[in-house]
């Protein structure tokens, strides 16, 4: 019953309660579509303004990208200009080698005839000897040719145009750059380390010749062809080690035709610097070859032109010491340089007279021992007074020592039909003054004195101008 | 024969033998860079400089003692840009040191680590010495010098490991010294600015960048040409007509034609130590700025 009574309550309850909300609903509806029309507009108004914000943002966001775009415009740009200035390479022609060219040329008076120019007491090379002619003279134009191989190896090739309009390859090498423990090693032909100014190339000489015994004992300077292996100490004080081995190129070696080493050489040098002014560098080389029929013109006592000839062992000792000199160790506006090389040559072996078979006196060839020690040296100096200008002296040396020569005894030949080997003492005089407008260009004038020859007193006088085209040059000690 | 291959071949394992280095043996191709490398290394490196505040770098030659410290070398520090052209290549090549050939860790060229100035237009001789890659010359901006160090700091980082933590922080102790000193350097030299100089080369361009100095001639006719009589006596006209007020040289550099400028002029002359060691107060880097305001500041008076 309490049950029922609770139903129908509830169910009272239930039934009058729909009439009241139904009796409420006109004004509180509209009170309440009053409210959410407000909270729309409110909405509205929110959205509006956040649309806004958004649009405003969004074209904030445009122009921070545009202002972006163009920071980063403007780095590209400056980062091009940084590779610009920092030499980047821009293309593909960047890897071409460095190519430089030397021109050369001189005007020369001579005195007496250059075609009789011959070092009395020595075999001559078998090259003419580096005396130039009278009048205008082209010197060699030098085209050198240099790069970096890769990673691991540099090339370089220096090609000479004669006057005479040959091409020649007086250098043509490739050298590694990465071998540990200070070895460096190069195949090819180049000038050889041996003594001081042989490495040098003649533009870079400080007169316009080469020093007499260069002429006598190497026919101006010595070519190595074959391998090189060098070693630098890793000591504070300068110390290298080097040999060079292979095919005799260059007198006083001959081509053999033959596949062993038939012409090596050697080097030590060592070198240092005293206080800030001063430098040094002092070596001590050696050249052996085994030459082959190395042939040499001379005129015999019936005074007909017949080729004799060398075969046998040479060898050639050279010591060199250098001295350099500038205020503070500051060259560019005086410094003074000193230079000395020593010279001694041994050969041994067979001569041969009139390998051709066209003497009048005794139709050759005839053979017989012979074997020489003879020797050399040279000194010079030269002053850069001011800027540009420098002033240099230089005395050579040569002495034809001791030879015996077998065929001028018996074999009914006599020491007349060999003249050029008359026992001699040459000797030569040479000043120089050289005016530098910059390191790429330089005129010279020079006088010399010669006594190379028994009874003939020589005069030369020589202008001459170096030029060097394409990149900077070294600055070679 | 044999003797000498025998020796090389014995000589070869003595190096071999040797013990490692322990501190970074570094090359040096100029002072200021001598000294960065003494701030940021301190005891931890070794450092050999080839040139000296009275030599020229452009005209120094491959000694046999640069080539023997080129051979040993962990580091070589150079400005590059073709300043030392003549004579780099060859201390690289003599040197046998792979570890500084160009391109290697080994191998680190300041002017790399700024921009450059005076961009050549043209290349060509005929304009005189011109460095094809622009002013080489970018010591004498501190902020240069700033930029280098830290590029410095991490190379030498990199070679040396181990030490690695110690160049950092020197390098932020020596940055933060070097910060403060620049901002004492630019109050000093406020009035400098828009002052009119004449140099003997172009080798001051990035001191007058830096605080605003008007160069208004050379005393060489052309980059790396020696001063001629004719452009002196035109420099001279010039300068009685629309005077500077200093003709400024550097202490590798020969007075005598800064002088007769002056006499002629009366312009004073004014010499720069250029570089750390150039003058007794440039005995580091802070002392060579110190040095280079205090004598401009003088001839400004």
């Amino acid at each position: 019953m309490r049950r029922t009574t609770i139903a129908a309550l509830v169910l009272h309850a239930l039934l009058c309660a729909a009439p009241a909300a139904r009796a409420a609903s006109d004004d509180e509806l509209a009170q309440i579509r009053k409210q959410i029309e407000d909270l729309k507009a409110t909405y509205e108004r929110r959205i509006q303004a956040l649309e806004d914000r958004l649009k405003q943002a969004e074209s904030a966001s445009k122009q921070a990208s545009e202002a972006a775009d163009k920071a980063e415009a403007a780095a590209q740009s400056a980062e091009s200009a940084a590779t610009k200035a920092t030499g980047r390479p821009q293309a593909a022609n960047a890897f071409n080698p460095a190519i430089s060219l030397i021109l050369q040329g001189q005007y020369g008076w001579v005195n007496p005839d250059p075609d009789t120019y011959r070092i009395q007491g020595f075999i001559p090379p078998s090259s003419d000897l580096a005396v130039g002619a009278r009048g205008f003279n082209l010197g060699e134009s030098e085209l050198v040719i240099t790069a970096g191989v890769d990673p691991y190896f540099t090339g370089r090739l220096v090609a000479a145009l004669t006057p005479d309009n040959e091409a020649e390859v007086e250098e043509a090498f490739a050298q590694t750059t990465r071998l540990p423990y200070g070895f460096t090693l190069r195949a090819g032909r180049w000038r050889s380390a041996i003594g001081y100014q042989n490495e040098q190339h003649p533009h870079a000489w400080d007169f316009v010749d080469a020093p007499l015994p260069y002429q006598a004992f190497f026919g101006g300077s010595y070519l190595a062809q074959g391998i090189q292996a060098r070693w630098v100490a890793p000591t504070d004080l300068y110390l290298e080690l080097g040999f060079e081995g292979g095919q005799g190129l260059t007198f006083p070696g001959t081509q053999n035709n033959t596949s062993g080493f038939t012409a090596n050489s050697f080097f030590a040098k060592i070198g240092g610097d005293i206080g800030v002014s001063y430098a040094w560098l002092a070596g001590l080389s050696q050249v052996r070859a085994s030459p082959k029929d190395r042939t040499f013109d001379d005129i015999d006592s019936a005074g007909g032109l017949v080729t004799n000839s060398f075969s046998g062992d040479s060898t050639t000792t050279i010591a060199d010491f250098v001295l350099k000199w500038a205020p503070n160790g500051n060259p560019a506006e005086r410094n003074f340089k000193f230079q000395t090389e020593y010279f001694w040559r041994s050969e041994d072996g067979t001569a041969t007279f009139d390998q051709f078979g066209t003497s009048n006196v005794v139709p050759g060839p005839l053979s017989a021992a012979y074997s020489s020690r003879q020797s050399g040296w040279y000194a010079q100096a030269v002053y850069q007074f001011v800027p540009r200008w420098r002033a240099g002296l230089r005395y050579d040396r040569l002495n034809s020592g001791a030879v015996t020569n077998q065929l001028a005894s018996g074999l009914g030949l006599s020491a007349a039909d060999f003249p050029l080997l008359a026992s001699y003492n040459p000797s030569r005089i040479a000043a120089m003054v050289d005016f530098s407008p910059t390191e790429f260009s330089r005129l010279r004038f020079q006088a010399m004195k010669d006594d190379i020859a028994d009874g003939v007193t020589g005069y030369q006088y020589w202008l001459q101008y170096i030029m060097s085209i394409g990149p900077h040059g070294a600055h070679q000690f | 024969m044999k003797t000498p291959l025998c020796i090389l071949a014995a000589l070869t394992l003595a190096v071999a033998a040797a013990p490692v280095h322990a501190t970074l043996n570094v090359l040096a191709c100029e002072p200021e860079w001598g000294a960065l490398v003494s701030e940021i290394a301190g005891d931890k490196a070794k450092v050999y400089v080839a040139t000296t505040a009275q030599q020229d770098p452009h005209h120094v030659q491959a000694r046999p003692a640069l080539i023997a410290r080129a051979r040993s070398a962990d580091l070589l520090v150079c400005t590059g840009a073709e300043l030392e052209v003549g004579w780099l290549p060859l201390l690289l090549s003599k040197g046998a040191n792979p570890s500084i050939q160009v391109g290697q860790p080994g191998y680190f060229e300041a002017a790399r680590q700024v921009t450059l100035l005076e961009l050549p237009r043209a290349l060509d001789r005929s304009l005189g010495d011109v460095h094809a890659a622009g002013n080489p010359h970018i010591q004498l901006d501190p902020r240069n010098i700033a930029k280098v160090a830290d590029a410095l700091a991490e190379r030498m980082a990199q070679i040396a490991p181990a030490d690695a933590e110690t160049f950092r922080a020197r390098n932020r102790d020596f940055q933060s010294r070097w910060q403060t000193a620049i901002k004492r350097w630019e109050a000093q030299a406020a009035p400098l600015q828009e002052m009119p100089i004449v140099v003997y080369h172009k080798n001051v361009s990035y001191l007058e960048n830096w605080l605003g100095l008007k160069e208004i001639g050379t005393l060489e006719p052309l980059p790396g040409i020696p001063p001629t009589p004719s452009h002196l006596a035109e420099l001279i006209a010039k300068l009685r007509a629309d005077p500077a007020r200093a003709i400024i040289y550097a202490a590798y550099q020969s007075p005598q034609a800064a002088e007769f400028v002056s006499a002629q002029s009366k312009v004073p002359a004014v010499m720069i130590p250029f570089t750390v060691g150039g003058s007794d107060r440039a005995k580091d880097l802070f002392g060579l700025f110190d040095d280079t305001i205090s004598r401009l500041l003088d001839a400004q008076k």
